[in-house]
């Protein structure tokens, strides 16, 4: 191909970039993508909103369990939050609401959801994303080192040691790291999301939140270590037999670089599958590490929810909770094109 | 300060602890030191579960708020042991002659978190306007409060339509917090935004919430009560996991764990630790009881006999041991133990665990066993909050299987639970924890009083007992002013209940503040941590 028509081609691609962006394949695919999203959420807050309602007993039998109430009292809460009406009505009227992005209100903790919601959702936010960066990184790194020393003692050694992360429960281990850390040595803080009543600021505050969050990130973590390790082990195993490996190395390049720059791009592949996946069941909230940690966090509060009958609050929870995974996996989708050109949007 | 010299393994743990509860002067000093003078400042953190809805307990009877009500407010009276009435916001009051006048002298120079001065109409305010209107006990209990007279501003007089001897026991910061009326006059009072944010005339201010999360409370430099309160801040601290409420507490995260929010097992273990104190105290106007109600709108039921013999098959001292960890009392009448005043076992049918005796009962009654050895089926629904209900509905589905019942569990979470015993009533037996009050008047009545059948009403009569006799005598003493006669209407309707047993008294819990050595002084009287916490102070020393 000649200069010329190069230079012709580029020219011609320039004239309208905007109108040739808005016509290329990813503003189709996130528009596509955004229908879906919309249908998906459509049907959590549908079938959430059912379930709930099909569970027997409601918001103010719990209140009334708690507090002794006439049946008068009783009937005028019901009233007040609308649960006297029929549940097709409560429905369109909570999809109503939701569609001017009210959430409602949380009588059980006396505020407006987004509230309750904006104040938790950081601390499950950053939980998730330091477990999943962490784990992925560690997990990367082991599986490669054993593939690198298959066979060896050294791959044995880490393959033995991702067993036992696979294998313990992750409450276990976040109660050993309690054990341990907490009541034996008395390094670390129990729980919570910073010292209450402390009100340090700046970089004492970040230090502060590090060493609270430090246990339960750690024992989030374990579990999907293991999982990167396995994948990224195989993955790479595989990859270093392929003829551009052979390749690379044909050409001189250092292990180093053969290993990190061109096998393990392609290893990646997997591996970023896998980091949406734990992202997606993360962001519904670890509730066990939560609860062990006294942790505010989404999951917990859906958990809290689903008992105290408190719909607004856990449909509020499950609505933000699945508009971040459909994000999540919009990102991923992308983050593939840029790991591997030969991925196409469709 | 010495330790009684026993020797502290678990079993005499639960037995000084019992010996505690009978002699509550000797056994276990509650932290009080002796000798040792109290100092200011520092910061307690205590730990809890559930998180609160609101700051104070006028609005709701629910246990978060009640926790933290009386620190922030005060009631007109305190109470030491034995529930005796002690000023608090009112420094003196006296009750007329026919009982239907009770003045109140109020404390003067009482100032608001917000610099306002506390008057009379905050009194009538309060009662008439809040408490008489929203609270859950306080609108039965305050029903015949016509008006609450301010003939000047440091005297407050209560207009009764019928003597109330009651009330004098629902007084206090939890019972009874008074509120401003300055904030509160002419609002929705449930909407009201300072029930989150609460100004209060007690001994702690409040600084934080986050919910679910935490409560800070601090020091009020201008209380009326002395130097008091030690403390410099109050933290509470949510957290829903028993175990890791343990330890925070062995981890020295927090400092003391009050109302049995720890598990059994954990309280007994650190109990035998030297760094920490048990006490049993200050519970006495929070005194609960697991029971298990009859349903008499079934026919089998409603035989005298099949509700006896079930009693004589179920071991109440073995679920207290074995269930409640020793937390408890066998459940004897249908008044707590604790409820010192009133509670009688004379003449009281006891029913002593005898599987034979039951059996004979059940043939009487016509209900021979069948080819399988069967006599008849029944449901049980225990309590879904904690699970001592569950594993003691689990315990006595044995027993029954003995005598020849079938018994079946139930499980469900709180909202079905509360539902289908109450609003359904759609239940055999229903097992649960009764808050028993301050007085039998406040908190054993509404289980036993016909005209307290209101299906739909969670916490009311649940078995749909009916006898006019035991009506007859609940409604004498709601208004009899002689303590001897009140004590003999409630012997007499403790033996009725117990002969004709429409409910079943199993565990009469126990409940224990668990702290650090440092805390000293955290139970002074008989609210206890349902008090305001003025003479808890920290010996860094200890």
């Amino acid at each position: 191909m000649s200069d010329l028509t190069t230079a012709a081609a580029t020219r011609e691609r320039s004239a309208l970039p905007g109108l040739r962006f808005l016509l290329g394949p990813l503003p189709r695919y996130v528009l596509r993508r955004l229908s879906q999203a919309f249908l998906v959420m459509l049907l959590v807050v549908v079938g959430s909103f059912v379930l709930v309602k099909m569970a027997p007993g409601d918001l103010v039998d719990v209140l009334a369990g708690n507090a002794d109430m006439t049946a008068d009292q009783m009937a005028a809460l019901r009233a007040r939050y609308g649960l006297d009406q029929p549940i097709w009505l409560q429905l369109l009227r909570y999809m109503y609401s939701l569609a001017t992005l009210d959430f409602g209100y949380s009588p059980l903790n006396a505020a407006p959801v987004l509230d309750i919601i904006l104040a938790r959702w950081p601390v499950t936010a950053l939980l998730v994303a330091s477990s999943v960066l962490i784990s992925m990184t560690v997990g990367t790194v082991l599986g490669v080192v054993a593939a690198r020393n298959a066979g060896n003692p050294l791959d044995l050694s880490i393959s033995l040691l991702m067993l036992l992360f696979y294998a313990t429960p992750t409450f276990i281990i976040a109660i050993g790291f309690i054990l341990v850390f907490s009541v034996f040595l008395g390094m670390m803080p129990i729980a919570g999301f910073s010292t209450v009543g402390a009100d340090y600021t700046g970089l004492r505050y970040v230090w502060d939140v590090v060493t609270h969050l430090t246990m339960p990130v750690l024992a989030l973590c374990t579990f999907f270590i293991a999982i990167y390790g396995r994948i990224g082990r195989a993955a790479m195993l595989e990859v270093l037999t392929l003829d551009y490996v052979r390749t690379a190395r044909a050409k001189g390049l250092s292990e180093r670089r053969v290993i990190y720059v061109h096998a393990l791009r392609n290893a990646m592949l997997p591996l970023v599958t896998m980091a949406g996946l734990q992202v997606s069941s993360l962001v519904g909230g670890a509730v066990l590490i939560e609860t062990i940690f006294g942790l505010p966090g989404m999951g917990r509060t859906a958990f809290d929810a689903v008992f105290e009958r408190d719909t607004n609050l856990l449909l509020g929870v499950v609505f933000i909770s699945s508009l971040s995974v459909v994000v999540v996996n919009f990102v991923i989708d992308i983050l593939y094109m840029a790991l591997d050109p030969r991925v196409e949007l469709a | 300060m010495t330790k009684p010299s026993i020797q502290l393994n678990r079993r005499s743990v639960i037995k000084g602890m019992t010996a505690g509860a009978a002699m509550p002067f000797v056994m276990w000093p509650s932290g009080r030191a002796l000798g040792s003078s109290a100092k200011h400042g520092g910061t307690l953190t205590t730990v809890a579960w559930p998180g609160t809805t609101f700051m104070n307990s006028a609005i709701t009877t629910s246990g978060p708020e009640a926790f933290l009500s009386p620190k922030i407010f005060d009631g007109l009276l305190g109470y030491d042991f034995g529930m005796q009435g002690k000023p608090a916001l009112a420094t003196s009051w006296n009750i007329s002659e026919d009982g239907l006048r009770v003045t109140f002298n109020l404390r003067p120079n009482v100032k608001w978190h917000d610099g306002q001065p506390f008057t009379a109409r905050d009194v009538a305010f309060t009662f008439m306007e809040v408490i008489k209107v929203h609270h859950g006990r306080g609108r039965t209990l305050f029903a015949d409060l016509l008006d609450v007279e301010t003939p000047d501003d440091l005297t407050a007089v209560f207009v009764l339509k019928r003597p109330a001897p009651a009330i004098m026991k629902a007084l206090d910061g939890r019972e009874s917090p008074i509120l401003p009326s300055h904030l509160y006059a002419g609002t929705d009072i449930m909407e009201n935004p300072h029930n989150i944010d609460p100004v209060g005339t007690g001994a702690f201010k409040f600084v934080s919430h986050e919910r679910g999360v935490s409560v800070v409370l601090e020091r009020n430099p201008d209380y009326w009560d002395g130097d008091l309160p030690y403390l410099d801040r109050i933290i509470v601290q949510y957290i829903s996991d028993p175990s890791t409420r343990t330890a925070m507490l062995e981890a020295g995260q927090a400092d003391v764990v009050f109302l049995n929010f720890l598990p059994a097992l954990d309280t007994l273990r650190l109990a035998e630790k030297p760094e920490f104190a048990i006490d049993l105290k200050g519970y006495e106007t929070s005194v609960s009881q697991q029971q298990m109600d009859f349903n008499l709108e079934r026919p089998l039921l409603q035989d005298a006999r099949v509700r006896q013999a079930i009693a004589h098959a179920v071991d109440r001292a073995w679920i207290v041991k074995n269930v409640w960890h020793g937390f408890g009392e066998p459940g004897a009448t249908p008044l707590h133990h604790e409820q010192v005043s009133f509670y009688n076992t004379d003449g009281v049918p006891g029913y002593e665990f005898n599987p034979g005796k039951a059996e004979a009962l059940l043939d009487e009654a016509g209900h021979p066993r069948g080819a399988n050895g069967v006599r008849f089926e029944l449901t049980i629904d225990p309590t879904p909050y904690g699970n001592e209900s569950v594993i003691a509905a689990e315990y006595m589905r044995e027993q029954m299987r003995q005598i020849g019942i079938d018994l079946k569990i139930r499980t469900q979470d709180y909202a079905v639970f509360i539902k289908r015993v109450w609003t359904d009533r759609d239940f055999d037996l229903s097992l649960y924890t009764a808050a028993m009050g301050a007085d039998p008047t406040i908190g054993v009545q509404r289980f036993y009083w016909s005209k307290n059948f209101k299906p739909g009403v969670a916490f009311s009569n649940g078995s749909s007992y009916s006898n006019p006799k035991v009506d007859a005598l609940l409604e004498a003493s709601q208004v009899e002013l002689d303590l001897a006669t009140r004590q003999q209407q409630f012997h007499e309707f403790q033996k009725i209940a117990m002969t004709e047993l429409p409910t079943l008294p199993i565990v009469s819990t126990t409940r224990a503040t668990i702290a650090h050595r440092k805390v000293k002084d955290h139970t002074v009287d008989a609210l206890g941590s349902l008090g305001n916490l003025a003479h808890c102070w920290l010996d860094e020393n200890a």
